[in-house]
């Protein structure tokens, strides 16, 4: 293994952290909240890949999310399935539904796509809220615990190590893809769309492929978090959500992997401090976004590196 | 009599209401190195962008191998042998040179998006060879001195033989260029010149849409020109260059010199 | 007509001047700078709440609408100042995100200010339901259709007879070149902005009698009037205008004959139909892309 290329040390730096952060973690509301920017890591990374590296847009995530979490906790609540089967289906399920929405909705481009996923996100959340006797509506369901062969999967220690291995394995996986054809064929789409299609890239087949592992990536978080947290709402679904999960990719830099991480590290942080200044959460937290966006439109942790490069001059 | 590689019938491509390309028609035969020629605003881009799908025909046909290939998306093209530049460059700044050409060979590759995510032997495999092709082909543009450059370093006539580099990346049959020589200087032109040597005879047809006349009548085996949309005349370099038309063309006429 | 139809078109059409009067507002923004104002919602907030304090506090509904109306007005003005002036040229996701965060932080300084709770607007002239073609209608319900069709008129002759509002033409055709012959064009950006919120701020305040107004009515409304914009073709007025009462007529019809329970969703459906079928709406332009 080449120790010195970004990608394996990059890993490696990410696996040590995930195995010596329990040390710091003093509770079970810090496990709770390093679940959470796990899981919210997770679909970042995958969004990640079709904001920063394929140059498309989203803010409908959510309801890939959602629909991964009501699809597991339907299934398994309502229906008796067994989990792991539960999640299967589910996540089959959100890859079929983003591969029939995405052939139209990636012809898009710019505002109209940006608009079009974000209408999908929503009529997503509409359904989930309308279909109660279903989903428990507004007020939300409760999920069974995730069960393995007979063995439950319960407390914050033991989820801790499922989703820290769940993100490492999704990192691996985006990883891969990017230095790989499939990877390329997205980065050059986003370089110059006309010069790919000419080098026979299928512009909108890419762009639906990233779309697709992107959903399930978001798909397979949402499965995760609706047996850990034994209780899923609509609240997860809808259109915050998404601005939430596109601001972390923003923030944390395009066309990073382990940016994304951080962007979600930093951005799922950030309320959990503000929630000390109660009812002027919301104003600081818009304000940060418009701040980071107007002050560092490349992300934080790019413009980060370049003051870094700079001051080294 | 051979048939020819490329076929256009009476193709024309209208913007509204002006009419940009009117009724062309010629034929190009394999392994030669062919030039569309004529003056500022005379159709040429807009010609070589139906012939690579970039744009729909509003009549007429392209015929590629004796199949129509009329309106069919780049990407289709290019699977069928074609290959292009472009005037204003669209080269993928946000990779590195090796990467553009690799991009190039996008249709060769064998790894899909499964072997990509798990990092099979197969993807591993694939990648080597197309690193050491992407190398091998920068060789042979003459860019051997940017083999760990990022493209968004790489000065401008360098990213021109990029391009070129990365269209040979599919080993095209037809390889269309739009002005390749557009703002090179006299050294660099020959480079280009002598590139476009090198490719005809390595078998790969060569269609050339250009402005400098030195260079299509130096290297040019067939020279087609076009003038306000339509076909003034076709043929050797010698012909076109005394065709009356084509001096009146480039010259206006004896009266207004 | 049956009556119920009749009904459910004229509430359809109330709604419909809202939406048109939100898009109007998505539509000069977008011709102006090609932003896409997430916080155009807000304006409606701000003008229906800023209306009801002001008349707690003691002014009369026919001044309160003014100032609450310049209030907004301002609050767009600095909307363009500091968040979307120092964004120019920055990419479709950074804007979007940046007015998305706007319109966050308008939400929590409303909760600040006023509260999160449901408010009342008192009806401008009585709420003595009215008969027409079998249908009952509010007289609040012919205030917004009036005064939605006033304003209509006014801008239509602003930008079509004052040289202002041909600046503005001007400006969202194409920019250098309206600077090049004299206008200026950072003003005409301030005065879009400025213009949008108003009429949002007018929207919120002729809805808040029949449909209240709350810290969050923004966020709906000014989703449903980008997809009245859309419908009708973004940066085309008489789209927005189109767009607005077509979206509000499906809605109402839809809500009556189909589902009453997806009736937010008609909104996003019929985007996305849109979108998928016929992306320049029904008045926008389709432009080819130059290689």
């Amino acid at each position: 293994m080449d120790w010195k290329t970004p990608r394996t040390g990059g890993l490696a730096l990410l696996a040590a952290v995930i195995v010596l952060l329990p040390l710091a973690l003093a509770n079970n509301y810090w496990y709770e909240v390093a679940i959470l920017i796990g899981i919210n890591a997770i679909v970042c990374v995958g969004l990640n890949l079709l904001i920063g590296y394929a140059g498309q847009i989203s803010l409908g995530h959510a309801g890939f999310f959602g629909l991964g979490a009501y699809g597991s906790a339907i299934l398994t609540a309502r229906y008796g399935w067994p989990p792991v089967a539960a999640l299967a289906a589910t996540t089959a399920g959100v890859a079929l539904l983003a591969l029939a929405v995405g052939r139209p909705i990636l012809k898009l481009k710019g505002h109209y796509l940006a608009m079009a996923t974000l209408g999908m996100g929503i009529i997503i959340s509409i359904v989930v809220v309308t279909e109660d006797r279903l989903t428990g509506g507004p007020d939300g369901m409760s999920v069974p615990a995730f069960t393995l062969f007979g063995l439950g999967l319960a407390g914050e220690r033991a989820w801790y190590w499922v989703i820290g291995a769940a993100l490492l394995a999704a990192v691996w996986v985006a990883l891969n893809l990017i230095e790989s054809p499939a990877g390329r064929a997205l980065r050059a789409l986003h370089g110059s769309e006309v010069g790919a299609q000419v080098s026979g890239i299928d512009a909108t087949r890419a762009k639906v492929g990233i779309f697709v592992i992107s959903a399930v990536f978001a798909s397979l978080a949402g499965s995760l978090t609706a047996h850990y947290a034994g209780f899923i709402t609509p609240g997860k679904v809808g259109f915050f959500h998404s601005i939430e999960l596109v601001t972390m990719v923003v923030f944390g830099g395009m066309a990073s992997t382990f940016g994304a991480v951080i962007g979600a590290a930093t951005l799922t942080l950030l309320p959990q401090l503000l929630t000390v200044l109660k009812e002027y959460e919301m104003v600081v937290f818009g304000a940060v976004m418009v701040a980071t966006m107007v002050f560092l439109p490349r992300g934080f942790l790019p413009s980060l590196m370049l003051e870094i490069k700079k001051k080294r001059k | 009599m051979k048939t020819p590689q490329l076929s256009v019938t009476a193709l024309s491509k209208a913007f509204g209401g002006v009419l940009a390309v009117d009724q062309v028609s010629f034929d190009l035969e394999s392994g030669k190195v062919n030039s569309i020629i004529g003056p500022n605003g005379a159709g040429k881009t807009t010609l070589l962008n139906m012939l690579t799908g970039v744009y729909a025909p509003s009549a007429g046909t392209v015929a590629f191998e004796g199949a129509d290939v009329t309106g069919l998306a780049p990407h289709r093209l290019a699977a069928r042998g074609m290959a292009r530049t472009f005037q204003n460059l669209q080269i993928f700044f946000n990779m590195s040179a090796l990467e553009n050409v690799m991009v190039g060979r996008h249709l060769r590759e064998r790894a899909g998006w499964l072997a990509a995510m798990l990092r099979s032997r197969r993807l591993t495999e694939g990648e080597r060879e197309s690193r050491e092709e992407a190398a091998e082909l920068l060789r042979f543009v003459g860019l051997g001195d940017y083999l760990d450059a990022q493209a968004d370093a790489m000065p401008y006539g360098a990213l021109k033989r990029l391009e070129i580099a990365r269209a040979l990346g599919g080993r095209p049959k037809l390889l269309l260029l739009d002005e390749p020589a557009a703002g090179l200087n006299q050294t660099e032109t020959q480079a280009i010149n002598a590139l476009i040597v090198r490719l005809a005879r390595s078998g790969v047809t060569v269609v050339l849409v250009e402005h400098n006349m030195r260079l299509v009548m130096g290297v040019s085996d067939h020279i087609v020109v076009l003038d306000y949309g339509r076909k003034l005349c076709e043929g050797s370099a010698e012909r076109v260059r005394n065709d009356p038309k084509v001096i009146e063309a480039y010259l206006g006429s004896a009266r207004a010199a | 007509m049956s009556a119920q139809l009749a009904q459910y078109l004229l509430g359809g059409l109330t709604i419909g001047a809202i939406y048109a009067l939100v898009a109007l507002g998505f539509a000069i923004i977008y011709n102006a700078s090609h932003v896409i104002n997430f916080a155009q919602g807000e304006f409606v907030m701000i003008g229906g709440m800023a209306t009801v304090s002001l008349g707690n506090a003691g002014l009369p509904l026919l001044l309160a609408i003014p100032v609450a109306v310049l209030a907004a007005a301002a609050v767009g003005l600095a909307l363009e100042k500091f968040a979307v002036e120092p964004a120019r040229g920055a990419s479709v996701v950074t804007l979007i995100i940046i007015t998305i965060g706007a319109s966050i932080l308008l939400r929590g300084l409303a909760t600040l200010v006023w509260d999160k709770k449901l408010h009342a607007l008192q009806p401008f002239s009585g709420d003595q339901p009215i008969e027409l073609a079998g249908a009952t209608i509010l007289p609040q319900s012919l205030w917004v259709l009036g005064v939605t069709l006033a304003i209509v008129l006014l801008l239509s002759w602003f930008f079509s007879r004052t040289l202002t509002g041909k600046a503005m033409l001007a400006t969202s055709h194409n920019p250098l070149a309206a600077q090049l012959c004299g206008v200026n064009t950072r003003f005409v950006l301030l005065l879009s902005f400025g213009l949008s919120a108003a009429l949002g701020a007018i929207a919120g305040i002729l809805i808040a009698p029949i449909t209240l107004t709350s810290w969050d009515v923004g966020v709906m409304l000014g989703l449903k009037g980008f997809a009245a914009a859309i419908l009708g073709g973004l940066g085309s007025g008489a789209g927005a205008v189109v767009g607005g009462l077509a979206l509000g007529i499906v809605e109402s019809l839809g809500a009556g004959y189909l589902s009453s329970a997806y009736k937010d969703a008609i909104a996003f459906v019929l985007l996305l139909a849109v979108l998928f079928f016929m992306p320049s709406g029904l008045f926008g332009k389709k432009s080819a892309e130059r290689v």
